[in-house]
């Protein structure tokens, strides 16, 4: 019953699939050479991307049977899962911090990941769920962005950018599209985030983190977050939150990519491995405590319980 | 969710020139999230024998507990320590009597064993979790790395090792396995057991 009305709706996610379709078709009159180089996105630059579904009368349905979506574990195309994100607003700008594990069930596929998407010089998208999913749409719209930049002589605002996003997502809902990113720039209205998920969900918000080791991070985030933070000291939480997550979650690791939005846009502060961090710290960057952020390194010395390694030796 | 990889942690044992090495790491998570860095797997059953136990955590210690008391039963009635092939056949037949109901462990064992003229010989061995023997002549790996502790082991490791390089060569297999794992890792501890003394070392392994 709910597949037959499906059919003949025309606000429902296969109607809007079958509008897409048309639409591409009645592109076809544009010649292609009129474009010149395409870079690999042919048929994005004539409008609305199209791909080849399962064909069956229902595509929806079938990806819904198969596809990853959290109401039900079984039977599923797994992708990526495991990731720690965050970003948070303050005085000084936008802090973006990732780290850069990949894992494919158990097996850690690799531990250089760029979790951050460059969309343009004052836009960050940030990376969870399936990369594919992310890096397609995400560049997809920085396409956009640049022609909304052309046609009205003005930089896109992060809220139109992020609900440019949300819209295009929302428009394959139920077929398996997985992201969860933060959409995170300055515009007119100052230093912005948005997080944007696959399924239709638009926040905006001062501090939001994602993924497998999210709550790890919060926990670090929430204890140490003010509005009023320094450059340095907001540069140091977003690195701090990163290692949390990525030292108790088994699925987020190996090193941090950490960001800085400010008003001329953002900048790439650097990349910290999360085991270096454990034992000696980040190194000699401005805003860190100097020594290692693992407990027992903190903690060593300052109760009979933790003695000192050279005492207890002795 | 398998029950084999709820606790995670992997175990290795490699065989020397007179010499065997037993390693593991120490790990003990609950799914994705990590509980502890300093979970102890390796145990020493007699002066000469070390025995791994990857798998679930709360039987790691209930199956040691159980294999304590039957070497301890097997010392007073033979009046003589065990050798190692005869432990390997105890862990075996352990195991066997749970058939229906088994420990989720996969067993693996290290030691010397004694020769008629006075030497040793060395021995590893490991079992499945219903106690299917393997007698290996290189090395023997389980756990939830035990993929990748195939892949290391197979690429790094030589017949007739002395004790330092086959301690090198087991902590190599091991630390880069598990830092491929990730149920496995947070740090390592290495046994390497010669004729006349066992060097034990805890290496410092990636914290993520």
């Amino acid at each position: 019953m709910n597949s037959l009305a499906q059919r003949f709706s025309t606000t429902s996610p296969l109607a809007h699939f079958r509008k897409i379709q048309r639409l591409a078709d009645e592109d076809e009159d544009v010649s292609d050479a009129a474009w010149g180089s395409q870079a690999g996105f042919g048929s994005l630059t004539k409008g609305v991307p199209t791909f080849t579904v399962p064909n069956l009368p229902d595509p929806t349905a079938f990806l819904r049977l198969h596809t990853d979506d959290h109401a039900d574990p079984n039977c599923r195309i797994k992708i990526q899962h495991g990731t720690t994100t965050l970003a948070f607003r303050f005085q000084g700008g936008v802090i973006v911090a990732v780290d850069s594990r990949a894992t494919a069930g158990s097996y850690v596929a690799s531990g250089t990941v760029k979790k951050v998407i460059e969309i343009n010089p004052y836009l960050l998208g940030t990376m969870a769920g399936g990369a594919a999913d992310c890096q397609y749409w995400e560049t997809y719209l920085g396409i956009h962005c640049r022609l909304h930049e052309l046609r009205n002589r003005e930089r896109i605002s992060v809220s139109a950018a992020s609900k440019y996003l949300s819209n295009l997502v929302y428009g394959y809902k139920g077929m398996g599209l997985s992201m969860g990113t933060m959409i995170c720039g300055w515009d007119k209205t100052g230093p912005t985030i948005f997080y944007v998920d696959s399924d239709g969900t638009r926040l905006k918000g001062d501090l939001f983190s994602v993924g497998s080791g999210s709550t790890f991070a919060y926990g670090v985030l929430d204890q140490g977050y003010r509005w009023d933070l320094t450059d340095e000291e907001a540069q140091e939480l977003g690195r701090r939150s990163i290692y949390a997550a990525g030292h108790r979650d088994a699925f987020s690791g190996n090193t941090c990519n950490l960001y800085h939005v400010k008003e001329d846009g953002w900048r790439f502060i650097g990349n910290f491995d999360i085991s270096k961090m454990h034992y000696e710290g980040p190194g000699d960057v401005p805003g860190a405590p100097g020594g290692g952020y693992g407990y027992a390194l903190r903690v060593e010395g300052k109760s009979s319980a933790n003695p000192p390694v050279a005492e207890a030796a002795a | 969710m398998s029950i084999m990889e709820l606790n995670g942690g992997s175990v290795i044992a490699m065989v020397g020139k007179d010499c065997v090495a037993i390693a593991s790491d120490l790990r003990l998570g609950n799914q994705a999230l990590g509980l502890s860095s300093n979970f102890q797997r390796i145990f020493p059953v007699t002066d000469r024998i070390y025995v791994g136990l990857p798998g679930l955590g709360t039987d790691v210690h209930t199956l040691w507990e159980k294999f304590r008391f039957r070497v301890n039963m097997y010392t007073i009635k033979e009046e003589r320590e065990i050798e190692p092939e005869t432990f390997a056949h105890l862990v075996s037949s352990t195991l066997y009597e749970h058939r229906f109901g088994p420990y989720f462990i996969e067993p693996v064992i290290a030691g010397l064993a004694k020769t008629p003229s006075g030497g040793v010989k060395p021995f590893i061995a490991a079992t499945d979790l219903i106690g299917c023997l393997n007698f290996a002549k290189d090395f023997v790996v389980a756990g939830t790395a035990s993929s990748k502790l195939f892949g290391m082991a197979e690429g790094l490791w030589e017949p007739d090792l002395e004790p330092e390089d086959l301690f090198e060569t087991i902590s190599q297999a091991l630390m880069n396995a598990v830092d491929r794992d990730a149920y496995s890792g947070w740090g390592c501890v290495v046994h390497v057991i010669t004729k006349d003394k066992i060097v034990t070392r805890t290496l410092k392994g990636r914290m993520d």
